[in-house]
This record gives C-alpha cells, sequence and structure tokens, in this order.
C-alpha cells in the first residue's frame, strides 16, 4: 500500500507510520520538498528548521525500528506559530524587536510534541505579535491565502494556516485571542480549534492579551486536530491558569461525529446584516444539514455579543499595553540607541519604536489611554462589566442547547491592502470569534464549501461551555462528513 | 468627559508614558484614529448597570502555588545570550541615573 505522503490526513500518516508503509524522514522530507517548492509564492514560514525536523524523524524511526511503543502522532510533522518559543530556532513573534532572538527555552506545548517525536518544520508567520486578522501586519511580510494568492490567509495564525491548507504541514499549532486560529481557518479551508481558557498551556507563549490568549491546533480534518489538542491539552504547573482537570475526550467525539438528538442553537446577534450573502448562505446549508443529521437546531439570542468588539477592543490593549513592557532594549531584543550617551529611558523609546509596527504602537497607545488613571473605571472597567454580561449569555445558552454555531467570520478571505488603511473595518471582522475568548468558551471553525459569491472558502465556527470542548469536535465531526468541501488543488 | 475629545497632544503623553518615541508622522495619525476608534469602543459604558460585576478572568481558579522544590533554571550564558550586551556575567544596560 502506498500513500501520497502530503495530501494524507495527519491520522493516515500516522496509521502508515505505525505499520511501516512510511517513515517519518520520507514523510518529513516531502514536507521539507513542498515547503521548498511553493513557499516563495506564499511566505507561510518564517524559518524552516530542515536539519531538526530530520533529525526528530531519523530518532522516531530509529525507535519504532527497535521495537519502541511510541505516541499516536510519533512522526508527523508539524509547524509551530512563531509566537510559540522554541529552542534551536528564532522566534520573532512577526516582529523586528525579536529579530534573530533564540529563545532559552521551550513553551510546555513544544515540549509536548518534542516528547512524543513530532518534528517541528519551522516556524510560521503571523501579524506583529498576533495582532491582527489579515498577517499584513507581520514586520516579515504577509503570508499569502494558498486559494488565491492575492489575498489575505486571515491572522493573525495566518501562517499556520496557509501551511496546512497548501500542503506544507499536516499539522500546525496556533494562538487565538480574538479568532486568529478560527479566522484563518475559516479564510483557508481548513480545521481551527480555540480549547477552553486554561485548557492548553501558555507557558512559552508570548504574550498578547493573558486573559484571552490560547494555543490550538490547525489541521485539514477534525480528526487531525482532535490529536493534537489531546497531545498538547493538559494541566502544566507553569501556567497558573492551567486548568487541573482531565482533557475533555475530543478524539473520541471527533470519530463519532453524532448530532442525532443534540440541540444547537443558531446565534441570532452573528449572521444577517454585515454578513457577506455567500457566508450566509453557506451557513443555512450547514445548517439544514445538521437538521437532516438529526439535531434539534433552534435560534438562540445572546443580546450583548453585539458590544463583544467594543468590550474586546478595551480589554485586549489593556493587556497588551501592559505585557509588551516588557521589551525594553535591556535583557533581550532589539537595543537602538538613539545618540551616544543615552540614558536607559531614552534608549528603551528609541528601540520600541524602531521595533515595534504600526498596530502594535496603536494598541499600546490605546491600552495605556484606557487604563490611564481617570479613564480606568469608564473604559477598562465598563468593558470588564460587559464581559460579564457576555459569559452570562453564554451561560443561559447553554441552559437550552448544547452547542451554537455561527458563521466563523462575516466574509471570505479580502485583497491584501484591501483594509490596511481602516483599522476599525479590520477590527469588525472579529464579531463571531471574539465572544469566546471574553467568557473562555471553546470554539472550533470548520470549512463548508465554497461561497457562491466569492468562490472562497467558509468557515461555520461551533461553540461549547468550558471543558466541553469533546461537543465541538462532535458536532464539527458530523458537519464535516456531510458538506462538500472540494479540495485545493493547485496554488493559484 | 467625551472619548472622542483626545488630542494629538494626548497621544504624545501617552506614547511617552508608553515609552514609545513615536514621529511626527506616527502622532498625527494616531491622533486621528484614536478618536475613531475610541468613538466606537466607548458604548461599553452604557452597556452595564452598577450592579454587574467586573470580570477579570474568564475561567476563575484562586491560590496557584506548585510544589517549592528547586528546579534546573538557566545558567548565566543561556540568560544572557539574547542580550544586547553583557558584561562578567550582567546585562550592560545605558545610565540609569543621572551623571551629577
Amino acid at each position: 500500500m502506498s500513500i501520497d505522503v502530503t495530501t494524507a490526513t495527519a491520522a493516515a500518516l500516522a496509521e502508515a507510520l505505525a505499520d511501516g508503509t512510511t517513515t517519518s524522514t520520507e514523510v518529513t522530507q516531502s514536507y521539507l520538498d513542498r515547503i521548498a517548492g511553493a513557499d516563495d509564492q506564499l511566505n507561510a514560514f518564517l524559518h524552516v528548521d530542515a536539519e531538526g525536523a530530520l533529525a526528530t524523524a531519523r530518532a522516531v524511526d530509529a525507535r519504532r525500528e527497535a521495537g519502541e511503543q511510541l505516541a499516536t502522532l510519533a512522526g508527523v510533522p508539524i509547524a509551530v506559530k512563531d509566537l510559540i518559543v522554541t529552542t534551536g530556532q528564532p522566534t520573532t513573534a512577526g516582529s523586528k524587536m525579536l529579530e534573530g532572538w533564540v529563545p532559552p527555552y521551550d513553551a510546555t506545548v513544544v515540549t509536548r510534541l518534542r516528547e512524543a517525536g513530532l518534528p517541528i518544520l519551522g516556524k510560521t508567520n503571523l501579524d506583529e505579535f498576533a495582532m491582527g486578522s489579515s498577517n499584513e501586519h507581520s514586520a516579515y511580510g504577509s503570508a499569502r491565502n494558498p486559494w488565491d494568492t492575492t489575498r489575505i490567509p486571515g491572522g493573525s495564525s495566518g501562517g499556520s494556516a496557509a501551511a496546512v491548507a497548501a500542503y506544507e504541514a499536516p499539522l500546525a499549532l496556533g494562538t487565538d485571542t480574538g479568532g486568529s486560529i478560527r479566522q484563518p481557518a475559516a479564510m483557508t479551508g481548513i480545521v481551527g480549534v480555540k480549547p477552553t481558557y486554561g485548557g492548553v498551556s501558555r507557558h512559552g507563549v508570548i504574550a498578547m492579551a493573558s486573559s484571552l490568549d490560547q494555543v490550538g491546533p490547525m489541521a485539514r480534518t477534525v480528526l487531525d486536530a482532535a490529536l493534537v489538542h489531546e497531545l498538547v491539552a493538559g494541566h502544566d504547573p507553569l501556567d497558573s491558569t492551567s486548568i487541573e482537570r482531565p482533557v475533555p475526550a475530543v478524539v473520541e467525539a471527533a470519530r463519532r461525529g453524532d448530532v442525532a438528538g443534540l440541540r444547537i442553537g443558531v446565534v441570532r446577534e452573528l449572521g444577517g446584516e454585515g454578513f457577506q450573502p455567500g457566508v450566509r448562505a453557506a451557513f443555512d446549508r450547514s445548517v439544514e444539514l445538521l437538521v437532516k443529521a438529526g439535531a434539534e437546531v433552534v435560534e438562540v439570542s445572546c443580546p450583548h455579543f453585539s458590544h463583544g468588539i467594543a468590550a474586546y477592543y478595551l480589554v485586549m490593549p489593556s493587556e497588551v499595553s501592559s505585557n509588551l513592557a516588557r521589551f525594553d532594549a535591556m535583557r533581550y531584543g532589539l537595543r537602538v540607541m538613539p545618540h551616544d550617551g543615552a540614558s536607559a529611558e531614552q534608549v528603551m523609546a528609541a528601540s520600541r519604536d524602531a521595533g515595534f509596527g504600526d498596530e502594535v504602537k496603536r494598541r499600546i497607545v490605546l491600552g495605556t489611554y484606557a487604563l490611564s488613571s481617570g479613564y480606568y473605571d469608564a473604559y477598562y472597567g465598563s468593558a470588564q462589566k460587559v464581559r460579564t454580561l457576555i459569559a452570562r449569555d453564554f451561560e443561559a445558552a447553554f441552559e437550552q442547547v448544547d452547542v451554537l454555531v455561527s458563521p466563523t467570520a462575516p466574509t471570505t478571505a479580502w485583497k491584501l491592502g484591501a483594509k490596511s488603511d481602516d483599522p476599525l473595518s479590520m477590527y469588525l471582522e472579529d464579531v463571531a470569534t471574539i465572544p469566546a475568548n471574553l467568557a473562555g468558551v471553546p470554539g472550533l471553525s470548520l470549512p463548508v464549501g465554497l461561497a457562491d459569491d466569492s468562490g472562497l472558502p467558509v468557515g461555520v465556527q461551533f461553540l461549547a461551555p468550558a471543558m466541553a470542548d469533546d461537543r465541538l469536535y462532535n458536532a464539527a465531526a458530523a458537519l464535516e462528513r456531510l458538506v462538500d468541501m472540494p479540495r485545493l488543488e493547485e496554488i493559484k | 468627559m467625551s472619548s472622542s475629545a483626545i488630542s494629538r497632544d494626548d497621544v504624545a503623553h501617552l506614547a511617552s508614558l508608553a515609552r514609545i518615541d513615536l514621529s511626527d508622522d506616527e502622532l498625527d495619525r494616531l491622533g486621528a484614529e484614536l478618536p475613531a476608534i475610541l468613538e466606537h469602543v466607548k458604548v461599553v459604558q452604557q452597556v452595564a448597570g452598577d450592579d454587574v460585576p467586573p470580570m477579570s478572568h474568564p475561567i476563575p481558579v484562586a491560590n496557584v502555588f506548585r510544589a517549592d522544590v528547586p528546579r534546573p533554571g538557566l545558567t548565566p550564558d543561556e540568560a544572557l545570550a539574547g542580550a544586547p550586551a553583557s558584561e562578567e556575567q550582567r546585562f550592560l544596560v545605558p545610565q540609569i541615573l543621572g551623571e551629577e
């Protein structure tokens, strides 16, 4: 039996590796060849670690040869968003501030990948410090959407999304603060999951907004995403927000995929006006398929979701302004001397001006304002109260239904540059994904087909209560079998 | 207090608090963009009543301590590997205090 290595699912690769049909060295080399051939057009990778990936692959092959019992995904390569720190490879966060920086330790999620024997192909492109919905805020140029390279791949985990969609990697890790896994997954026609807040360790993930950030899997199938989720999730004593409870049974749920009798709520506030007709039509078709598969679908109202963006664009920049204070040009990162004899404070200000891009500066200044004495209660304080109301909307909805559904994003992928001059219009793209981050609940984006109007991928988002991530995988796996999602054959 | 009243001078003050030496062009641009963003987000002031508690963290956890046992940390060389400048196993920084 032969297997087309770069188009096979990770689950199929894992089986082929286990039964000796192929080797990790062969699989890893195939992906490295694919990256070498395609990434000039896609710019999905900021760094490719061919040597390190092949060394891991050879070690796994040797252990398997020796009869060792290995992890399910042992030998299956993965790409890692360049916000997640790695020894032996640079971590830039997509910023000039960290150009060339090689971290002295591994993130917990990276340690888990290494322990399970997954070759790390390299580090993927992102909006600077994960701030953006298009990848255009990367200091190293935008990654491109493999469905149409004149378009954005989404963001901020756009490099991971493009790499998986274009068969440059079977799997990737992303991070999601307001939709940064789910939205690029939707834009590129792949599966992306933001786990429950605290479900996956943030240790070693460069912090953007600590109460919102979460690491999660990106993959071409629901089952593949579940396999990564199960591997990286679970309590970590190095992350004080990590939940000390068993990991939800996501792999079992992804294999089950049965929505008969499942109560599914369509969120009234996440659709309709402002959503592209082709996105709405694809979403409506998906809901019909879920009904045909036996789900009980009702409409539910989450009245405060419409204020999610406003609350998010106060809470997030406030945390950003605090978290990014660590980039002070003293211990690591860029140092710019504005003139001879400059003081530490002058060096700091010059370095932060030179090292940060426009969007990062915009958010730091906005957050500094929201936290200022005299404005704190009116802005940060009020936003935190809206956050409570959004969490209560979720609680009320989940008393009526098991999962919620909505389109993942209001539009399909837009042209590079189309929204660059208007930060607010870019922010509005996050309307459907932000509530989950504010409330800490898990969300999954599933590709459900191409929009009739744009011919580009559309994602449907599933949302579930905290620590019920398995419900996402169950419902999405059921829909995955029924939708008509074409394969991306060639990069246009 | 009107949120849209943020001026270019306010932006300059905020940037100095945030230790970012913004150029004149950047101050002009942020001076125009921030009022538009604040105009949009200030709606939060009208949404929640006084009885709604603020939420700082989505999944409440309390008293998180790990066991107080020593574990290996970074060596001085590892800790200094990314430093812009170092000397005698220390971070070398520009002058912090005045000269007199």
